[in-house]
């Protein structure tokens, strides 16, 4: 029987896909016409306090600045991709095709970007990296712009902090995949510039690593200090092994870029984070009116939780589209939408931040900061910072 | 199937001895229902037309569950490790693309053979184990491999994933587009080949005598079958059909994450089959449907606690259906028969 259906499905499906592979994507926005957002996180699994984070800043940005932007309401669609790249790409794919969005959004890490940039490419859908950090992501796709971090423009100001306070020996920890990577190149960089020594240098695994034997070893080399990056969300467990294998009490200091003492979870690590010196783009306490604001309604819309580094991505990234439509009166292609996203500057809660025009990907101020206990409860206090840092100065 | 050799047995018992000598085949007849079930494969493209991703995913993930059914459903081994040909075959298909041969067929061809080479490898490890033992190498083997691909970043690239899976025209007609059109039926067309071969293979002797292993293995060395040797075959096919798999998703999405060799996808098809019934081949795929529909649905209506839903959804499966989704359907049938 099989040889009688065989030949005339085949015949069939070959006409009918040639037929829909014609088909054109009208992405094109019509002034009026809602505004669709298609914002992919990783909402379940290890990443999803990530998800939570970025969904909950865009959802303050939306309530806070009007659901309606240029003459067309935003409609926010909220997808879990669980942190797997095929899903995401999916995702995307279905976004587009379906949904007719005209903004893609989110991206949780990198290999996320990275498998959705293609789709961006072809739909010539604007791409917002809200999150993923690794520095090549915007050379991907001429649609893709970055409203969160690159590592190696956080990592640098740590490394020199470190070589003039009297930090000799560093152990480098961090995790292996691209942001870790960079992290622990530009580190290397410009730690042994600035008369340094590494040590030695580990890589800990991206999925569910235990952080105990990594942190034994740190303690058997005695360092004068260990640089860490882990991804958001594992900071707590290497705060823990630190503090349990006794590190602190032999003398060596934790550094790192702000991932490891991220605001969503430095209340858990309570006091043993106290000393920890991080640089990093923003922390809950930058003392900025903006900043207060934005943290008083996080709190309010979210049940006290403390905003951290994700959400102020995913809040600028808001920014970033709602600005972009303004400017192109509430009907620019995504082409145009990408063009009128170059060069913007805006005050952030973080603090002054610039698309660069060519890289499209953030340039921003990175500040020194020290975990120091503020009524109680430990908070990322900065105490020195930088100007306009490029995202790929490492 | 216990119950099925017996009533064979049953029923050549009362023939004369010389017919009784002839083994009885399973009827190997295109029965309606399958024709139905493949002329639905055909209409959900119809249907569904702006869903032919998520559509060209299932059909992928159902030919996954159709190698795990192979060596799972028909000769008892267990295995928490099918991901390690999957990922084989999505990396070979892959960097074949990334380094410029970016032809889908001979991609596939090429897939299969990773996917058979790596299982006829690891075939020896499997077949001497217990099912204690089956469920711990594989699983390892698994965990090898991913940890492997991690640690070659030149090559794989590492934890990033390897982008930049350019491929060509399928047949030099039909490109892979964004509304997965292409990505259906050509995976449609590739399922359908490839489980025309196991259903094929399912009634062939050798699946006979692979049933055989799997209900009585210390019979089957006494009847002249050689257990170590077909277990080999059943598993190196198997290896090469989820290898083929592993490069369809690798070609489709235009992606390989380090995901393809996880953990997840080895469990989560485990569970595909056990939901859609094992050792019935359509099991695998009805499993893998509902499993990813049930999946794509839920998370759709709740970004956030849909896994609840799920894992609910299996449960109840596991409890009221026996022999999954498909066995509670020849159940309800038999019932039915039993009453007029």
């Amino acid at each position: 029987m099989n040889e009688r259906i065989h030949p005339t499905r085949r015949r069939v499906l070959q006409g009918l896909a040639g037929a829909a592979a014609l088909n054109a994507l009208p992405l094109r926005a019509q002034a009026g016409e809602p505004l669709k957002i298609g914002l992919i996180l990783p909402m379940t699994g290890p990443f999803a306090s990530t998800g939570k984070q970025v969904s909950a800043a865009c959802r303050l940005y939306v309530q806070r600045n009007g659901d309606t932007v240029a003459g067309r309401k935003v409609d926010l669609i909220v997808k879990d991709d669980a942190g797997v790249p095929d899903t995401t790409k999916r995702i995307a794919q279905e976004l587009v095709v379906q949904d007719k969005v005209h903004v893609l959004a989110g991206f949780g890490l990198t290999p996320l970007a990275l498998a959705t940039a293609p789709v961006a490419t072809e739909a010539k859908v604007p791409m917002i990296v809200m999150v993923a950090a690794t520095a090549i992501i915007p050379t991907r796709s001429p649609f893709i712009v970055r409203s969160g971090f690159t590592l190696p423009q956080v990592t640098g100001p740590v490394a020199d902090w470190a070589a003039k306070n009297k930090i000799r020996r560093v152990y480098t920890m961090v995790t292996d995949y691209g942001p870790g990577l960079d992290a622990e190149k530009a580190f290397h960089a410009r730690f042994k510039a600035a008369g340094g020594e590494i040590v030695e240098s580990v890589r800990t695994p991206l999925a569910n690593p235990d952080f105990g034997p990594f942190v034994q070893k740190v303690k058997d080399k005695a360092p004068d200090a260990l640089f860490v990056f882990v991804p958001s969300g594992q900071g707590l467990a290497v705060m823990k092994q630190f503090e349990e294998r006794g590190l602190r009490q032999a003398g060596i200091r934790m550094i790192g870029t702000g991932d490891v003492t991220d605001d969503d979870l430095l209340e858990s690590m309570g006091p043993p984070a106290v000393g920890v010196i991080t640089s990093f783009h923003y922390s809950a306490a930058h003392d900025s009116p903006e900043n207060k604001a934005y943290v008083d309604a996080f709190g309010k819309a979210n049940g006290g939780l403390r905003p951290n580094f994700h959400s102020v991505g995913g809040y600028d990234g808001m920014h970033l589209i709602y600005e972009a439509v303004k400017k192109t009166g509430g009907k620019g292609s995504g082409e145009e939408l990408v063009n009128a996203m170059k060069g913007m500057s805006w005050t952030s809660p973080r603090g002054p931040v610039t698309i660069d025009p060519t890289a499209r990907d953030v340039v921003q101020t990175v500040y020194l900061r020290e975990v120091k206990m503020v009524g109680g409860k430990p908070w990322n206090v900065e105490f020195d910072k930088f100007d306009n840092v490029k995202p790929q100065e490492g | 199937m216990a119950d099925a050799a017996e009533t064979v047995a049953d029923r050549a018992a009362p023939r004369a001895p010389g017919a009784a000598l002839v083994p009885r085949l399973p009827d190997a007849r295109w029965r309606p229902a399958e024709v139905v079930f493949w002329l639905a494969v055909v209409a959900a493209y119809f249907v569904f037309p702006k869903h032919h991703v998520i559509g060209s995913q299932i059909l992928i993930t159902g030919l996954f569950a159709l190698s795990l059914d192979l060596i799972l459903g028909y000769a008892g081994i267990v295995s928490l490790g099918h991901a390690a040909f999957f990922g084989m075959g999505a990396y070979a298909a892959g960097l074949l693309a990334v380094h410029g041969w970016g032809e889908p067929v001979s991609g596939l061809a090429v897939a299969a053979l990773a996917g058979a080479a790596t299982g006829y490898l690891t075939s020896f490890l499997v077949v001497r184990g217990s099912d204690l033992a089956r469920l711990m190498v594989t699983l390892g083997i698994g965990l090898m491999l991913f940890e492997a691909a991690n640690q070659l970043p030149s090559i794989t690239g590492g934890a990033d994933g390897l982008s930049g899976v350019a491929m060509w025209k399928v047949l030099g007609a039909w490109s892979f587009g964004m509304t997965g059109s292409t990505a259906y039926v050509y995976s449609g067309v590739v399922l359908f080949a490839l489980f025309v071969v196991a259903r094929r293979l399912a009634a062939s002797p050798f699946g006979l005598s692979l049933r055989g292993v799997r209900e009585n293995v210390k019979r089957m060395p006494a009847i002249g079958a050689p257990v170590a040797r077909r277990l080999v075959a059943v598993y190196t096919i198997s290896a090469a059909m989820a290898g083929v798999a592993g490069g369809l998703l690798a070609q489709t999405t235009q992606f390989v994450g380090l995901d393809v060799f996880g953990f997840p996808r080895s469990a989560d098809l485990m569970i595909m089959v056990v939901l859609g019934g094992a050792g019935r081949l359509y099991g695998g795929l009805v499993g893998a449907a509902v499993f990813m529909i049930a999946h794509h649905w839920l998370s759709d209506v709740n970004p956030i606690y849909w896994q609840f839903w799920l894992g609910l959804l299996l449960v109840l499966v596991v409890l009221f259906a026996r022999g999954g989704i498909l066995g509670a359907i020849e159940a309800l049938r038999g019932r039915r028969g039993m009453q007029r």
